[in-house]
């Protein structure tokens, strides 16, 4: 048996299919209208990206002229940009990095308290209150949650009008003018929720038995979670990380909302102003594939780990 | 424990170290945190439907109630109000028209890949599962930045605008009914089509008979998520606008909110949190319905497929 034919016979179905008789395109068949939509409308932009990335700049009213036969490519605007990358846009990202690292640290500790409690301590009509109050977040618009945020922050609003009232700060903070912690506070009130109903599906999975077992064999309240929860819940945990910070390199809004300042520009900022100017698209095709080139890795080892689940 | 973590006697009889150290006690520390957490991400989206009835200008202190920000007469107020001003009023339309539509033609295109995928095995459908499972997780800005540019150097006879905004969601919504729809497939036997099949029904009668009717609680589920995703969107539709006249309501409400909201924006972000609201609701009694005698099985296909 040739190698090929082994893989074949092991991703079959054990049992034989007993629509063997219907023509060989009958299911494809099924696929091929989403399968030439994604081919037409998912794939092909990112080859003018790549040809936009690799093109040249119309002289006169300095918009991208993209270059779609590979063997003219030219990597002119694509040097230049690397300077860029490697060199005046360290900066930001640096900062892009270590707001998304803090954001998903503190979006991690908050998800996993808050579904911990409702997969372990509700139960009956009490839990699935608390699962709507969790869900809900998902309905309401990013927007919204993000502009609720920017009119308590405003100078007069009522966020500073507390804290000046019970004396804890002299006099109002202006909270949305380029202040890392307003931004750090946004990301993580924007994202948290994905992540509060991912852990509570995997935790409310595991096996009570085996708690109990750890209790009855004389581990404490702490123990059983730091050796036996913690340890159990770590594939959640890593595609946890995946699922809110993806997003968040990508994020300019949040930023343009409740910062709009250049001392917290983040990637995703750089993009969009790109995208907003002229004459910078063949920056903005250079910046895309960077952000994908960069994000390629846990992107892939996502499907990865989710496919497993879905087979395992 | 040791006993040498142990406190001192006179320690132990405080009530709140017995309090700590009782291994049956109610996690009343965990059940606060948690609560604080759902007040923390709720309250301040309830006070924001509040300031949409503010009766002054401004959206951040409350001056008195008034209907004036959702249908107050233009001629008092020149920034205008959500159902009057013009502007809004178009905007209003063009999310809902982009939502319907795109939820119209995404679903059932969904759904086809869902079962061909499901059916179909070997390189090129693991090839067309990963191109969906890319498109699924990949940032939207990515994505939207790719449409852009499609629609402008490529596919020029495409104009920006809503043929090509409808194109940009439904491209990166299709993966929402594969994945729900597909999740659901494996929890159907495929012996009651085998059935039908026996009982003289061809292949696609018993897709259309048999298959789809188990299929509707996931088809259900996913036109609900699918028509909240592309309500709620504005970064691949703010690429795809083109003009002004084309930006639905969540590409204005961006916009102005960061010049000088008004009170309005908090109107149209409260407008477009009931239509989601009543597109859930509608969705959920026609799930509730369908499901009679299933329900256990189609949540649990539902939710594992999400979380």
């Amino acid at each position: 048996m040739s190698a090929r034919a082994k893989r074949r016979k092991g991703r079959t179905r054990p049992a034989k299919r007993s629509d063997s008789w219907l023509p060989r395109w009958y299911w494809p068949a099924f696929a091929l209208p989403g399968v030439v939509w994604m081919l037409g409308l998912f794939l092909l932009p990112f080859y003018v990206v790549v040809s936009i990335a690799f093109g040249t700049v119309d002289p006169l009213f300095r918009s991208p002229l993209p270059v779609f036969q590979p063997w003219f490519w030219t990597g002119r605007y694509m040097a230049e940009e690397w300077d860029l990358l490697t060199g005046d846009f360290r900066a930001v990202e640096l900062r892009t990095l270590i707001y998304v690292m803090v954001a998903s640290a503190i979006c991690l500790v908050i998800a996993y308290t808050v579904a911990y409690f409702a997969a372990r301590c509700t139960s009956g009509r009490l839990r699935v209150a608390f699962l709507v109050m969790l869900a809900a977040p998902l309905l309401i618009s990013y927007l919204m949650r993000m502009l609720a945020w920017v009119e308590l922050l405003q100078p007069d609003g009522y966020v500073n009008r507390i804290l000046t009232s019970v004396h804890l700060i002299p006099r109002p903070i202006h909270w949305l003018s380029g202040m890392s912690i307003t931004v750090v506070m946004g990301l993580v009130y924007g994202y948290v929720p994905y992540l509060t109903l991912l852990f509570y599906g995997f935790l409310d999975r595991i096996d009570r038995r085996v708690l109990e077992a750890s209790r009855d064999l004389g581990a404490s309240r702490v123990q059983t979670f730091v050796r036996v929860t913690l340890p159990l819940s770590k594939p959640a945990i890593l595609a946890g990380i995946v699922i809110t910070s993806l997003p968040m390199f990508g994020d300019y809004y949040t930023n343009n909302l409740l910062s709009g300042s250049p001392r917290t520009t983040m990637f995703g900022n750089l993009l969009d102003n790109a995208m907003g100017s002229t004459g910078q698209g063949p920056e903005a095709a250079t910046l895309v594939l960077f952000l994908l080139l960069v994000l390629l890795v846990p992107m892939i080892y996502y499907m990865r780990s989710s496919s497993r689940l879905a087979a395992g | 424990m040791t006993t040498a973590e142990a406190p001192p006697a006179t320690l132990r009889r405080l009530p709140i170290i017995g309090w700590w150290r009782d291994p049956w006690r109610k996690p009343r520390l965990l059940a606060a945190l948690a609560w604080t957490y759902v007040a923390w991400t709720l309250l301040p989206v309830a006070m924001a439907i509040g300031m949409s009835f503010n009766s002054g200008r401004s959206n951040a202190v409350w001056q008195g109630f008034s209907f004036q920000w959702w249908w107050g007469h233009p001629a008092f107020d020149p920034q205008g109000s959500l159902f009057v001003d013009p502007e809004l009023h178009a905007a209003i339309f063009q999310s809902l028209r982009l939502s319907i539509l795109a939820t119209a033609v995404a679903v059932p295109l969904g759904v086809c890949f869902a079962i061909g995928l499901d059916r179909w095995h070997g390189r090129p459908a693991a090839g067309a599962n990963l191109l969906m499972m890319l498109s699924f997780i990949l940032p939207e800005i990515i994505g939207g930045v790719a449409m852009f540019m499609v629609f402008t150097f490529l596919l020029k006879f495409i104009h920006l605008g809503t043929v090509a905004q409808l194109l940009g969601l439904i491209t990166f919504e299709i993966s929402y009914p594969v994945i729900i729809v597909r999740a659901r497939l494996l929890s159907i036997d495929k012996d009651v089509e085998d059935a039908a099949m026996d009982l003289g029904a061809s292949p696609t009668q018993a897709v259309r008979r048999v298959l789809l009717p188990l299929l509707y609680p996931a088809i259900f589920a996913s036109a609900a998520l699918v028509f909240a995703g592309t309500i709620d969107d504005f970064i691949t539709v703010r690429y795809l606008s083109g003009s002004a006249s084309s930006e639905p309501l969540a590409v204005k409400i961006y916009n102005f909110s960061r010049g000088t909201p008004t009170p309005a924006m908090n109107a149209a972000t409260t407008f477009m949190l009931l239509s989601t609201l009543v597109v859930v609701a509608v969705a959920l009694t026609g799930y509730l319905r369908v499901t009679k005698g299933q329900r256990q099985e189609a949540n649990e296909a539902i939710g594992g497929a999400l979380f």
